[in-house]
């Protein structure tokens, strides 16, 4: 690793740890209670952040395996596979996150919901991407069909999403957009989406720089072997 | 494009030849499906009320896992003695060796359905002759055959073989499911068609993005 990188980390560490103690703090201390549901609400300022974070790391594990595909660059399966492992666990989180808020409120865990389907069922294909790349029988067919599926599986989402949306739905959706977040909610809102999303950044870097070494040792270890 | 046909066509009756003379997917495919729809009939129960509910969801959790298994047995056959190796120096593109298990997949699937279905209709009292339940099966089995062939191809060369097509497969397909199901109860129903039109679209949009996108990548899944 050279200073450019290590430099990079410093920063993204930095502004990564300073935006989560200012998210934690506007969750809990600064945002003011929200009126009708009460401090269960707060959840939402890590639910929303968390499934954008999931959103966006499938949407990076899609591109990361077109160019895998197209170049064969093993960088890009690194980010790849790191982009959809921090993909299933925020999407973990989501489907945890959600039933918490939905008990007191809507009086139920869980409802076959456009929203909440299609988180599941992204979850589900992408376990099965993490199943399909370990019980591969060589890494390199592996990073293959993880691409594969990684692109087949992502161009589904719009296909599960209408779909589950005109059998049943029930989700709050337009709060954030009809203005019914007052500016301290959007603002702690802003931040919290914001720190999670450098931690997803972070954790990418993170797990593709050691997918990386893996490969560069079990290259050394073949070499060796010769 | 003749050519390519002919080539499709040439890969679809191996696997037909192989089937008539083996007689090894079709029969069990089709014994697995009827027992499906017998242990759901058990497990929901029969009423008149309850079978509006259930049937359905009945016929296409047994034609659903029923095509899981002929789907992998479309590629797993092909593993042994390295025939998959044999197919793979055929002098021609992926694409079309896609297309040719694509439509032995599709012609097993849609053999079996044609014995279950009428089965299913005269265990729950329906009315036996649908020609529009027959349009949704055949838009259905084409998504499930589309991605089906695909993961089946990949699904071969992990370890956790047999258990790995569902795992894949299943949670594509949930679009191709739902819309399935939505639009077999008001066929059976006897509903006008506009009730089953939105989901007849979806499969139809379903069947062309797999359909497009599988022949993309399959050459990815086959390589060496």
């Amino acid at each position: 690793m050279n200073g450019n990188h290590a430099l990079r980390n410093g920063i993204l560490w930095g502004l990564g740890f300073a935006l989560m103690i200012a998210a934690l703090y506007m969750v809990f201390v600064y945002v003011p209670t929200e009126k009708h549901t009460g401090i269960i609400q707060r959840i939402f300022y890590f639910h929303v952040p968390v499934a954008w974070v999931s959103f966006l790391a499938f949407f990076v594990t899609f591109i990361g395996s077109i160019l895998y595909l197209w170049k064969r660059q093993e960088k890009w399966d690194a980010v790849a596979c790191a982009s959809a492992e921090v993909g299933v666990v925020f999407t973990t989180l989501v489907l945890i996150t959600g039933p918490i808020w939905a008990k007191p409120v809507w009086g139920i865990w869980w409802t076959w919901d456009a929203r909440l389907t299609t988180s599941l069922v992204l979850w589900l294909i992408y376990v099965a991407y993490l199943l399909v790349r370990s019980l591969a029988t060589e890494p390199e067919k592996g990073a293959r069909y993880g691409a594969v599926i990684g692109i087949v599986g992502f161009i589904d989402v719009p296909v599960v999403f209408l779909t589950v949306n005109l059998w049943r739905t029930q989700h709050p959706t337009t709060i954030i957009f009809e203005g019914g977040l007052t500016t301290p909610m959007l603002m702690t809102l802003m931040v919290c989406i914001a720190a999670f999303t450098v931690l997803y950044v972070l954790l990418v870097i993170r797990s593709a720089g050691l997918k990386t070494m893996e490969a560069e040792i079990r290259r050394l270890r073949i070499m060796k072997a010769e | 494009m003749n050519k390519a046909f002919t080539k499709i066509f040439v890969i679809f009756w191996k696997d037909m030849l192989m089937e008539f003379r083996t007689r090894e997917i079709i029969i069990s495919v089709l014994v697995f499906a009827l027992l499906v729809l017998v242990i759901f009939s058990f497990a929901f129960g029969t009423g008149i009320d309850v079978t509006e509910m259930t049937a359905p969801g009945i016929l296409w959790v047994a034609l659903t896992f029923g095509g899981v298994i002929g789907l992998s047995r479309t590629f797993a056959v092909e593993k042994e003695n390295s025939r998959l190796e044999g197919l793979m120096l055929c002098p021609v593109d992926r694409a079309v060796i896609y297309w040719g298990k694509l439509a032995g997949s599709f012609t097993f699937m849609l053999a079996v359905a044609v014995v279950v279905t009428p089965i299913f209709l005269a265990l729950f009292n329906l009315p036996i002759f649908l020609p529009r339940l027959a349009l949704v099966i055949v838009l259905a089995l084409t998504g499930f055959a589309a991605v089906g062939t695909l993961f089946s191809a990949l699904a071969v060369n992990t370890r956790a073989r047999d258990i790995m097509l569902p795992i894949l497969f299943l949670p594509v397909v949930v679009p191709v499911i739902v819309s399935a199901v939505k639009a077999t109860a008001p066929v059976l129903a006897g509903a006008p068609w506009g009730d089953m039109l939105t989901w007849l679209q979806i499969m139809i949009a379903f069947d062309i993005i797999y359909l497009v996108a599988a022949t993309l990548v399959f050459e990815f899944v086959v390589e060496e």
